[in-house]
């Protein structure tokens, strides 16, 4: 495992443990050296001071040549367990005298060992000290100490070192486990706080500050940010929750007004009708009942009232379709304009306009309200009909084409046209641009096509000049 | 209306008098107007109906050959005079033609519901007009055969 993903508390915990063994590693070496090397140079002081004594209490017995005597010197040896051998040389070099008594030796001491010297060899201290009674010289003390004690003791430092280093180390180890609570423990708060966020959304919780130190001031800055975030939530909240009221209020009204205009025209279409019946009905009576008392011109007048009774009746009717469109649904079907277009036709060149000659074009089958494109149909042949009647030759064409996702029908005429100039009240309800004594019309017709078509989610257009006629254009998406 | 309340064959019940005028004008020139009765609002209809009130002289078994209703009038409307004739066994056969200026769907939608027999947009030309009143008292006056 890298070290970089381990966690933060395992991260401290290694730390702590590592910088502590090693400073204890590096203070029980030294410790250990020092012990060492103090230990050799006190046993070799130690043996010399010794040396220094026996050797100032041999010169008598060197000096007169008596064995006993230097024996029994040397036997005070026996206090000091750790002498293993001790031997008195004369001053030629031959045993004098030994200790112990039973370890007799013949070995000539050789003239490099008559300096004075201490030194380690092998597991023991050896030391060669000169027996010396004014500037003369007596013999050669040869001393041989045991060092077990030495290495016994060293080897116990040993022991007790790894024992304080283990014991060091779990002090450490308990110590630096709780001790890196105090840095871990605000920081895994923090981060559990954060992944709590992130999984619940919930920007109302808070990381509980665990002190003033740079965690703290995370803690701070990050609550901070969480209360911002909060804040700003809420405002969106609440700005929402004002739209959704606003858009209900604005949809309530728009019904209410929605039903004033049913209401409205539903009276439009009742009450409007009643008394232009009456007007035309009781005229038409005075005509048939008392004709002969009345002359032509009060004829004429009574024809102009019947007449006009009957304009503002399709005009009613014109408007209440017009206004019943709002309401009604688009229902999509796949549709044969070619059917719809040649039925239109039909009725009406064989009703009025037997001398117009209408071309209907291969159409493109679309989409769209069965009832609601015939009438668009209806109403774009019969301008095209209509206002073409004054020419010599009308001549009406019906096509379609496909464009950007669009089929496009058009509808074409060479009659009266119009000037591009009034382009902008073509397709206005009751707009006209011609008068009622040039051409009869209601003004509802283009603006009953524009709703439709705008209904469908199409467009309407047209292109037209004076006295050379106008196209009609209207677009279905094809989807 | 000085027309006998017995043996009514057609009941027109239309609250303007001038339609009202019209009408009886075209039911007379068939020669129906002497078994007419008209009457100008929902309630009074119901009475004659159902033989109460005004109309105790009445029995509900008299019944007339088809009723034109119109739809919008005072105190007691077309739809709920239908409703009412459509509710009792006594009357619900008898033929009701609506004849009203609405050509709005909702009325034409509940008319049928309620059980009408046919329903007339009156048009506003007089010679249309004519034509549709002459029509209906021919057709169901002397053409159609309805249960007695």
């Amino acid at each position: 495992m890298l070290l970089k993903d381990t966690p933060i508390r395992h991260k401290l915990m290694r730390a702590i443990l590592l910088t502590s063994s090693a400073v204890l590693l590096i203070t029980c070496s030294f410790y250990f050296a020092y012990e060492f090397f103090t230990f050799r140079n006190t046993s070799i002081r130690q043996l010399s001071i010794l040396g220094e004594i026996i050797a100032t209490n041999s010169t008598a017995a060197m000096a007169f040549d008596s064995r006993e005597d230097a024996n029994e010197i040397l036997s005070a040896l026996k206090a000091e367990p750790h002498i293993v051998a001790a031997i008195l040389y004369d001053k030629e070099g031959n045993p004098f005298s030994n200790y112990p008594l039973s370890a007799k030796t013949t070995t000539v001491l050789p003239k490099s060992d008559f300096e004075e010297r201490y030194s380690f060899e092998e597991s023991y201290l050896v030391g060669f000290q000169p027996v010396i009674q004014g500037n003369k010289r007596l013999g050669t003390l040869y001393l041989k100490s045991d060092m077990g004690a030495m290495y016994e003791r060293i080897r116990l430092y040993g022991i007790m070192a790894v024992i304080v280093t283990i014991i060091s180390f779990l002090v450490a180890y308990f110590l630096s486990k709780n001790l890196q609570k105090s840095i871990s423990k605000p920081i895994l708060a923090l981060a559990e706080i954060s992944q709590a966020i992130a999984k619940r959304n919930d920007y109302s919780v808070r990381a509980t500050k665990l002190g003033e130190d740079e965690i703290g001031l995370l803690t701070d800055a990050f609550n901070q940010m969480l209360e911002q975030i909060h804040t700003q939530n809420q405002e969106i909240q609440l700005f929402n929750k004002n739209l959704e009221l606003k858009i209900k209020e604005r949809t309530y009204e728009l019904e209410i007004a929605n039903k004033e205009l049913e209401a409205f025209s539903y009276s439009v279409s009742h009450d409007l009708r009643a008394p232009l019946r009456s007007i035309d009905g009781y005229s038409r009576i005075l005509i048939e009942d008392y004709g002969d008392k009345i002359d032509d011109e009060g004829k004429r007048t009574l024809q102009i009232i019947v007449k006009n009774a009957l304009k503002m009746g399709y005009l009613i009717d014109d408007l209440l379709a017009f206004s019943r469109l709002g309401k009604q649904n688009v229902t999509k079907i796949l549709l044969d304009m070619n059917a719809i277009a040649q039925r239109v036709t039909e009725e009406m060149v064989a009703q009025n306009y037997k001398t117009s000659e209408v071309t209907i074009e291969p159409l493109l089958s679309t989409k769209g309200d069965s009832s609601m494109l015939r009438q668009v149909m209806t109403n774009l042949i019969s301008n095209a009909l209509k206002y073409s009647t004054k020419k010599e030759k009308p001549v009406i064409t019906i096509g379609s084409y496909h464009e950007n996702d669009y089929d496009i029908f058009y509808v074409k005429d060479n009659g009266a046209g119009f000037d591009m100039k009034y382009y902008d009240k073509l397709f206005g309800v009751f707009q006209r641009l011609h008068s009622p004594s040039e051409f009869e019309g209601t003004g509802v017709g283009l603006a009953l096509v524009h709703r439709i078509i705008t209904k469908h989610g199409g467009k309407v257009w047209a292109e037209g000049k004076v006295n050379e006629g106008a196209t009609f254009y209207f677009s279905l998406p094809v989807f | 209306m000085t027309n006998s309340i017995h043996d009514v064959d057609v009941l027109l019940v239309e609250d303007n008098p001038d339609d009202a005028g019209l009408v009886i004008r075209e039911l007379k020139k068939i020669n129906l107007g002497n078994s007419l009765y008209h009457l100008s609002d929902g309630a009074e209809a119901l009475d004659f109906i159902f033989g109460r009130g005004e109309f105790s002289e009445r029995k509900v078994e008299d019944k007339p050959k088809v009723i034109l209703l119109d739809l919008k009038m005072p105190k007691v409307d077309g739809l709920e005079v239908l409703r009412t004739i459509r509710d009792d066994d006594r009357t619900k056969l008898i033929p009701v033609v609506v004849m009203t200026s609405s050509r709005e769907e909702q009325d034409i939608i509940r008319s049928y519901s309620l059980g009408v027999n046919a329903y007339v947009v009156k048009p506003v030309g007089f010679d249309n007009f004519s034509k549709a009143v002459a029509e209906l008292g021919m057709f169901w006056i002397l053409v159609n055969q309805s249960p007695r």
